[in-house]
């Protein structure tokens, strides 16, 4: 049981997909401009990831060893096609937002990644809890590059302002806030590691 | 303790020189421009240049604290830091925006890399850069004075602004259809600019004070300006007119030379004010802002290393 309850949670904060893997970086720096887009990126991700490592942790032992690669791709296409006919119709906002780069989750490094290194080497159960640290993981992260993006590009969060009468400084939710966010956060993380 | 036999290291015989030695002899070098600002623009820039130094010094001393490594403000990198960035802004510009800036370049320019001597980019310029992406407004209006104050506005294009809006005939116009009339308000700093870039005449005075106490040398200067001036006159521009306005004095004498950011070799030296040159002449011409040195000088920056690991000085007794 406890070490179910490591594949659990070893994805949410010691091994963070962002700040430790440092996978999926490009969607983390794309959509990040709010803390909304960043909950529906973090969310279809959860979606995606959990469902594909479970049925790749399934079918594992069939798909020949040469073509597991495309094998994967066709699996977390077709969730990906789900994700992203959900959010147009039910959430046509985030969707106008971050619609290009909810199709990009295809080939997402982390559920790619997820795929390659843990579901093809266990059961759909242990796939499953590793699927959602990860992706809870990959979601707090989102949280917090987007709520400083947010705070100090718009003077926003969730679209509300934060302190009225201040001009944001805008590069914040422009790439190069996105780079600095990142990599502070980066720094941070590596940094309160080498203090233990 | 005072020993009959002292063992150290090498090197045994040292120079006078040290950080506290050539901050503060550029903190003097720049007084000259930043008082001739204050002259020009007011009280309010003596304001401005008070906060730069004020929030470069607090933010330095209390990152050092909380690294719980020395405080070293009193060496006075600090205090230059802080005097650049607001030799880099616009003089009528709200006070909160350098303070932003200051922090940035000092927090994540200068101790996100370590510190002094560990910083690839010049903190200024890093400050400098971010709150012109940040608020590209406030940082290119500008009070007028002068000659360029002609018009009934209370804000005015500098020369190189009005270089590339409406092109060479029209500034010389401006300036009263005489080039001389021209060149002696940009030798003055009777124009409009940000704080520190105005007067060519008073940062050359304080590029003397530096070279007298040899804390710079020529290279990077002179092939900075040299290249700059030599690529406009080859593709038909004004060279006077080109070192003379617009920040490439202050960048060339005060933030090119930084020795953290700029080359050890003098060959290096010479390849890196030339890029510099270039890269100024390029943006000026071909991109989109009327003024590239702080750009130029950062995008060089980065090729530090590489022109340090080409030009090596020849080790004695190798070939």
């Amino acid at each position: 049981m406890t070490t179910q309850l490591k594949e659990l949670t070893k994805g949410l904060w010691e091994q963070n997909p962002i700040f430790v893997i440092a996978l999926g970086l490009c969607p983390t720096l794309a959509v990040t401009t709010s803390v909304r887009n960043a909950i529906g990126m973090g969310v279809s991700t959860i979606f995606v990831l959990v469902l594909s490592n479970v049925l790749i942790s399934a079918v594992r032992t069939i798909v020949p060893d040469k073509i597991r690669i495309p094998c994967y791709i066709v699996i977390i296409a077709f969730l990906v096609t789900v994700v992203d006919l959900v959010l147009a119709a039910y959430f046509p906002d985030i969707s106008k937002a971050i619609g290009l780069f909810i199709k990009l989750i295809v080939v997402n490094c982390i559920i790619l990644g997820r795929a390659e290194a843990f579901a093809a080497k266990n059961n759909p159960w242990r796939s499953m809890l590793d699927g959602i640290g990860m992706g809870i993981g990959f979601l707090i992260a989102l949280l917090m590059v987007s709520g400083i993006r947010e705070v100090l590009g718009a003077n926003k969060l969730f679209g509300y302002v934060v302190f009225p009468g201040w001009r944001p400084i805008g590069v914040m939710v422009l790439a190069p806030g996105a780079f600095l966010t990142l990599g502070l956060l980066l720094g941070w993380k590596r940094l309160s590691e080498l203090k233990h | 303790m005072p020993s009959l036999l002292n063992v150290s290291s090498s090197p045994h015989i040292r120079t006078d020189d040290s950080v506290p030695r050539i901050m503060w002899t550029v903190v003097i070098a720049l007084v000259p421009t930043c008082a001739y600002s204050v002259y020009l623009f007011g009280w309010y820039t003596l304001a401005l240049i008070l906060v730069c130094v004020a929030t470069a010094v607090i933010t330095e001393a209390a990152i050092q604290w909380w690294r719980k490594v020395p405080v070293t403000v009193s060496d006075g990198s600090a205090v230059v830091m802080g005097m650049l960035v607001a030799c880099n802004i616009p003089p009528c510009i709200t006070w909160w925006i350098p303070v932003i800036g200051t922090f940035v370049g000092m927090a994540i320019a200068k101790h996100c890399f370590g510190g002094l001597g560990y910083n690839i980019f010049n903190p200024a310029l890093i400050g400098r850069a971010f709150i012109l992406a940040a608020y590209p407004k406030d940082m290119t209006t500008w009070k007028i004075v002068g000659t360029a104050a002609k018009v009934d506005a209370t804000t005015t294009a500098t020369p190189l602004m009005m270089l590339k809006e409406h092109g060479y005939p029209y500034l010389i116009e401006h300036f009263g259809g005489d080039k001389w009339a021209l060149y002696k308000d940009l030798f003055i700093g009777n124009v409009g600019g940000c704080i520190g870039e105005t007067s060519a005449l008073l940062i050359l005075v304080g590029a003397g004070i530096m070279l007298a106490r040899k804390v710079i040398t020529l290279y990077i200067p002179l092939s900075y300006l040299g290249t700059l001036a030599l690529l406009t006159f080859v593709f038909k521009g004004d060279p006077l007119f080109a070192i003379l306005a617009g920040g490439v004095m202050l960048g060339a004498w005060f933030m090119a030379t930084d020795m953290v950011t700029s080359p050890v070799t003098k060959k290096g030296q010479v390849i890196f004010g030339a890029g510099c040159g270039l890269l100024t002449f390029i943006i000026r011409t071909y991109g989109g802002y009327p003024e590239g040195t702080s750009y130029a000088i950062l995008l060089m920056n980065a090729t530090v290393p590489l022109i340090d690991r080409f030009f090596t000085n020849r080790v004695l007794g190798t070939k």
